[in-house]
């Protein structure tokens, strides 16, 4: 809402410098977002009299025009003028040499010089309005009042600060001038004076000549009108379209004009029939007919439906009631009686149709929010009163009034404690009492500590003791309540091992080289995964349609993204780990969608960052990021859980199980990753085919994903330590060939079976020269170690024929020699 | 023989001032004092000496042998010395080299912001909870007083999930703050309620440098007998202070929330100008950084918490705001799409 200063002060009296007003305001809920200075261009030029006019003697379309500049009649300048309107006794905005005035022919700003026009020297100029920027007005001078005073910069008189104030959805009646004066006069300690339109009535009575019928009642709570005859269509007077523009509305005609002038004014739309439209003389409030349309005076022509309310002549609707007005009952030129209306109509049903028109305007705006049906009178009397004055019209006696069900405001009452209760500090009723009155409630002290008040009628948003105290603090200022600590008992907390145990992930992934990422949920069909995502009804576009069911493909993207991007010398050398810990929207039947916790990383590119001394390591396959590096990271995240995951492999003729595994992962690369038994994630190289689609470098890229939920049954919460061990260990070495398509893991696990067996580490695989085709050698440290005593050799030896044994049996693994 | 043992003294110290490394030193040592050295020679012809002399004479040549071995042992020393050092010259690095890449791995930095906020709530005695981001328009409207069809249910643009319920209404979205988990709580607790709510909200929103269609929120929310505007206060005060430094002023203006009554928005001086005025700030002075209030009894007894027992305030911030604020960046778009080259700077 944009509001005049010049206009505001008509009704209060503002002593404070206009940035503390708006700051008052703002504190006080009306937030001013801007301060528009009108009229600051008008630097040196000031209101001045003609008092002489003389012929030019050179050029027969000039003038000399004498214009008094000082009250005292103490100082008169000579210009040159060619404004053919010019009268001796007028009142202009005259120009002196330094003003910047904008240019009648180029539309430019251009400083005003000394000049000598046709041999007469000129210093200063009369203004047009186009010169002042006011309209695009140049044929003849600004010509102001006649009780204009002389010698006043014109900004004084013309000039106007405008605040625009985000006005929150509970306050309507700060919509409107008075509303703002009110809250400016609460706050600033003044009184507010406002209009009490009066106006002489004439003729037969508006009632004998029209009848109003509200046949929706549900929809129309209150209709008024009055009737202006023998009204001269033409521009309103300056002063109103100045305020007009000055609050974001453009001028019409006099009676248009008004109209908006009294809605800006007191809040309340108003409309203006041309009344030889309303054939019948009857006025009829109904729902649409179905099929009946309307062209608006917008000139388009508008479908209606029951769900509308218009306002009707006894044939079809003149108007779309509170949204917009019917072409045909619009006021123009021949226009010379106006039927002014002044209503209350449902917010809801005006929001709707509004809404399904696609048709908004600041009458519609202002419905929406609720305005008092006791707003309607005052502001069609003083519609009613402009017209009269303003537009030469004569006012039918009367108004017509039709207010089927008046309801009373129900009083709200409250103590001292309430208030203490709410804002933690004292206040003294008589002060409240005094807020309150200012702002228009009606106060009675009930019992020294008890107040009753009744809202007044434009406060539609006060209905309870809260309310009450928030416009007792608000205007009292929210710095006077004290700060303090809470002190009431702190609540039980709840475990909460999702949560701990998703942020230890994220920690964890950061301690082993990622970088966290956060997507975005919203993805299109081909990133959300799954069967049958999540669809959203409106979404932004194709890209964020769905939601998604994995963390993968987001991953990917950003991969491919960074890949591009030289963080590195080029591109090659670009290393990237990154990871995501975040939700996946699995669809639920007649439900919400379970949000499941999941992490995710990607790794791709050289293992180590290009460094001086390393040179040449990215050159060589063996310093690239593969499987076996998202492998010990997940192990590393694991054994800090406390968890050891097993990694199986997947039969390479299907994806089984996850219905779009087989998409994402490379068959003979990928293994799912269990917990005793459980699938918890996978682990693998992307599938070939999605690192074409994604475009990424022809690198090793490895992805793993993990359910973060089921994780937490299998951590262990009791840890206990382990002593260090007493007795020395004995490390000895085992080489084994066996058949090159047999796990490591499962002769692993043969070693370890053995109980004196503390560690197995698989140091050096190998195939080729001298080991026979289709075998491989695995060589492997292994620790012994017993906790009651040190071990002796014999042992030991004993120990490993067993192993041997064991590994021939199962894997048929002879001794490398 | 005294004569001759001062001059072998003399002799040696003189001779031992131009040795330069350790074998002339050794084969200076053997000179003197090795099994046929001078001194040692000395020393044994003792024994043909009368008493008297004897006991002089020894105490003379003793003396002058332990002279010079402490003479010998210093010498020792200093050479050893000048020889590491000269070593240690020899094995000089270029430190101006750079050093050898690790390679980092960092949280996002809306993860760090929404620790470090929670951090200082959970310090308060808040507990970190969170709620479903797809949520009932229930929950996300008419349980916090935003009705359909009012003007302020317009304050926030909501992405509907396409999903139709047997009266064929539309009633699932995407939350579009993270209100809605304040009535859950509520739901499932009795007072005292002290929770901090972080999470990703959603807005059907076109999307430019300070609006996203996903974005991070943290909710807060205290519940009990007892809790009022100046707790509000007091508990926001003191998290805009830790937050963005002691020397913060705090602004604290009414504002409109259908949830909460009395409505507050809470202000910082601004961090650019200090509050002159600028563009960061609209040349306001002051930067918003939280909205709050007390919680409206019609939200209360929606929970069935008495109003007439229980009270609370609610407040609730854009994460990736303060991030803005803080590191200066000005595009929000910055946060989600993923380049490494912004993500690594936190
Ligand atoms: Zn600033």
């Amino acid at each position: 809402m944009k509001a005049s200063l010049k206009w505001l002060k008509d009704y209060v009296n503002i002593t404070l410098p206009v940035r503390q007003t708006a700051e008052k305001l703002t504190m006080a809920g009306l937030e001013s977002e801007a301060i528009e200075i009108r009229g600051g261009e008008w630097e040196n030029i000031i209101i001045g009299q003609v008092v002489a006019l003389e012929p030019h003697p050179n050029a027969d379309r000039l003038q000399l025009a004498t214009v008094n500049l000082k009250s005292e009649q103490t100082e008169q300048i000579t210009v040159v003028c060619g404004a053919p309107n010019l009268r001796a006794g007028d009142k202009v905005a005259f120009a002196r040499v330094g003003a910047h005035l904008i240019d009648g022919h180029s539309g430019q700003k251009v400083e005003l010089k000394r000049v000598k026009i046709r041999g007469v020297a000129s210093e200063g100029m009369v203004c047009s309005e186009k010169e002042l920027g006011i309209s695009d007005n140049y044929e003849g001078a600004l010509i102001l009042p006649s009780d204009v005073p002389v010698g006043i910069p014109l900004s004084d008189y013309l000039g106007d600060a405008v605040f625009d104030l985000e006005v929150t959805p509970n306050r309507p009646d700060c919509l409107s001038i008075i509303g703002i004066a009110r809250e400016i006069a609460v706050l600033t300690g003044q009184r507010l004076e406002l209009p009490s339109p009066q106006y002489i009535e004439e003729g037969s009575d508006i009632r004998e000549r029209i009848t109003v019928d509200i046949t929706a009642p549900e929809l129309c709570r209150r209709y008024c009108a009055s009737l202006v005859e023998g009204v001269t269509i033409a521009p309103s007077p300056l002063w109103m379209q100045e305020r007009l523009l000055a609050c974001g509305m453009r001028p019409i005609n006099n009676i248009v004009d008004i109209t908006n002038y009294v809605m800006l004014e007191y809040g309340q739309p108003l409309h203006a029939f041309d009344c030889e439209a309303v054939s019948g003389r009857k006025i009829i409030v109904r729902r649409a007919g179905e099929g009946e349309t309307i062209t608006t005076i917008d000139g388009m022509r508008r479908a209606l439906t029951p769900e509308m309310l218009v306002i009707a002549n006894e044939k079809c609707p003149v108007a779309i009631a509170g949204v917009m007005g019917g072409a045909d009952s619009e006021v123009g030129g021949i226009t010379s009686t106006v039927l002014l209306e002044s209503a209350s109509f449902l917010p809801l049903n005006i929001r709707r149709t509004s809404a399904s028109l696609h048709l908004g305007s600041e009458a519609s705006f202002r419905f929406e929010r609720g305005i008092s049906p006791e707003l309607t009178l005052p502001a069609l009397q003083r519609a009613t009163q402009l017209m009269v004055e303003l537009a030469g019209g004569r006012a039918a006696k009367g108004i017509i009034d039709v207010y089927p069900d008046r309801v009373e405001r129900s009083p709200i009452t409250f103590s001292a404690s309430q208030i203490e209760h709410i804002l933690g500090m004292k206040v003294d009723l008589e002060e409240a009492k005094q807020v309150l009155t200012a702002l228009g409630f009606q106060c009675k002290r009930v019992t020294p500590s008890e107040l009753r008040v009744i809202p007044p009628y434009w406060r539609t948003d006060v209905n309870m003791v809260a309310d009450v105290v928030e416009e007792i603090s608000r205007i009292m200022g929210y710095d006077r309540i004290p700060v303090t600590m809470l002190s009431s008992p702190l609540p039980h907390q709840q475990p909460a091992p999702a949560l701990d145990i998703r942020e230890r992930l994220r920690d964890l992934m950061v301690g082993c080289g990622f970088q966290e990422i956060i997507s975005y949920s919203m993805v299109s069909r081909e990133r959300a995964g799954g069967i049958e995502p999540i669809h959203l009804a409106n979404p932004m576009n194709r890209e964020q349609e769905y939601l998604r069911t994995t963390l993968l493909p987001n991953l990917v993207a950003s991969l491919a993204l960074n890949q591009r991007h030289s963080i590195s010398a080029t591109k090659e050398e670009n290393s990237i780990r990154i990871f995501e810990v975040g939700k996946v929207y699995l669809p639920r039947d007649k439900d919400l969608p379970y949000e499941e916790e999941r992490l995710a990383a990607v790794l791709s590119g050289p293992r180590a960052k290009p460094s001086w001394q390393h040179q040449g390591i990215t050159t060589t396959k063996k310093g690239y990021l593969d499987f076996f590096d998202a492998k010990g990271v997940i192990e590393e995240v694991m054994r800090q859980l406390t968890l050891e995951a097993e990694f199986k492999q997947i039969p390479l003729s299907s994806s089984s199980g996850r219905g779009d595994l087989g998409e994402f992962f490379h068959p003979g690369r990928t293994a799912l990753v269990e917990l005793e038994g459980e699938r918890i994630g996978v682990v693998g190289e992307i599938h070939p085919q999605l690192a074409d689609r994604f475009d990424l470098l022809p690198q090793t890229v490895t992805l793993f994903e993990l359910e973060i939920e089921k994780l937490i049954s299998y951590t262990i919460q009791d840890k206990r330590y382990r002593s260090i061990p007493r007795f020395p260990e004995i490390v000895r070495d085992i080489a084994v060939v066996v058949d090159s398509d047999i796990p490591a893991g499962r002769i692993e696990n043969a070693i370890r079976e053995s109980p004196l067996v503390v560690k197995v580490t698989l140091f050096d695989l190998y195939s080729g020269e001298p080991i026979a085709k289709n075998k491989k050698s695995l060589a492997f440290r292994v620790a012994y170690q017993s906790a009651e005593r040190t071990l002796t050799n014999a042992e030991v030896d004993e120990a490993e024929q067993i192993i041997l044994k064991q590994l021939s049996d199962e894997v048929g693994a002879t001794l490398r020699s | 023989m005294i004569d001759r043992l001062k001059v072998i003294k003399v002799e040696a110290i003189a001779e031992l001032g131009g040795i330069s490394d350790l074998t002339e030193l050794e084969r200076w040592r053997i000179h003197y004092m090795g099994k046929k050295g001078q001194l040692t020679q000395v020393l044994r012809q003792l024994g043909d000496l009368p008493p008297e002399d004897r006991r002089i004479i020894g105490a003379l040549a003793n003396e002058i042998k332990r002279q010079l071995e402490d003479e010998l042992a210093g010498f020792k020393s200093r050479i050893a010395r000048t020889t590491v050092e000269s070593k240690l010259e020899k094995e000089w690095i270029d430190v101006t080299l750079p050093g050898y890449p690790v390679s980092p791995g960092r949280l996002h930095p809306t993860t760090q912001a929404l620790r470090e906020v929670c951090s200082i709530f959970t310090s308060m005695g808040f507990q970190w909870v969170e709620g479903p981001e797809v949520e009932w328009e229930y929950y996300n409207f008419e349980a916090l007083n935003i009705f359909k069809g009012h003007p302020a249910y317009d304050m926030w643009d909501t992405l509907w999930v396409d999903f139709y319920n047997e009266k064929g209404e539309m009633p699932m979205l995407l939350r579009t703050h993270t209100s809605p988990v304040q009535i859950r709580i509520m739901e499932k607790t009795r007072p005292p309620v002290r929770v901090i709510m972080p999470g990703k909200v959603y807005r059907y929103e076109a999307t430019d440098a300070t609006h996203e269609s996903m974005f991070y929120q943290v909710e807060g929310l205290a519940v009990d007998k007892d809790i009022t505007f100046a707790d509000l206060k007091g508990t926001l005060y003191e998290f805009a202070r830790r937050l963005f430094g002691e020397e913060r002023r705090v602004r604290f203006r009414c504002d409109y929330f259908p949830f909460v009554e009395p409505g507050v928005e809470v202000s910082i001086d601004c961090l650019a100008c200090g509050g002159v005025g600028c563009r960061l700030c609209s040349n306001t002075g002051w930067i918003e950084i939280l909205g709050a209030g007390m919680v409206h009894p019609d939200v209360l007894r929606r929970v069935d918490y008495d109003p007439e027992v229980y009270s609370g305030f609610a407040f609730g911030m854009g994460v990736e705001r303060i991030s803005m604020l803080r590191y200066g960046i000005d595009d929000i778009r910055l946060f989600y799409s993923n380049d490494l080259r912004f993500l690594n700077q936190f």
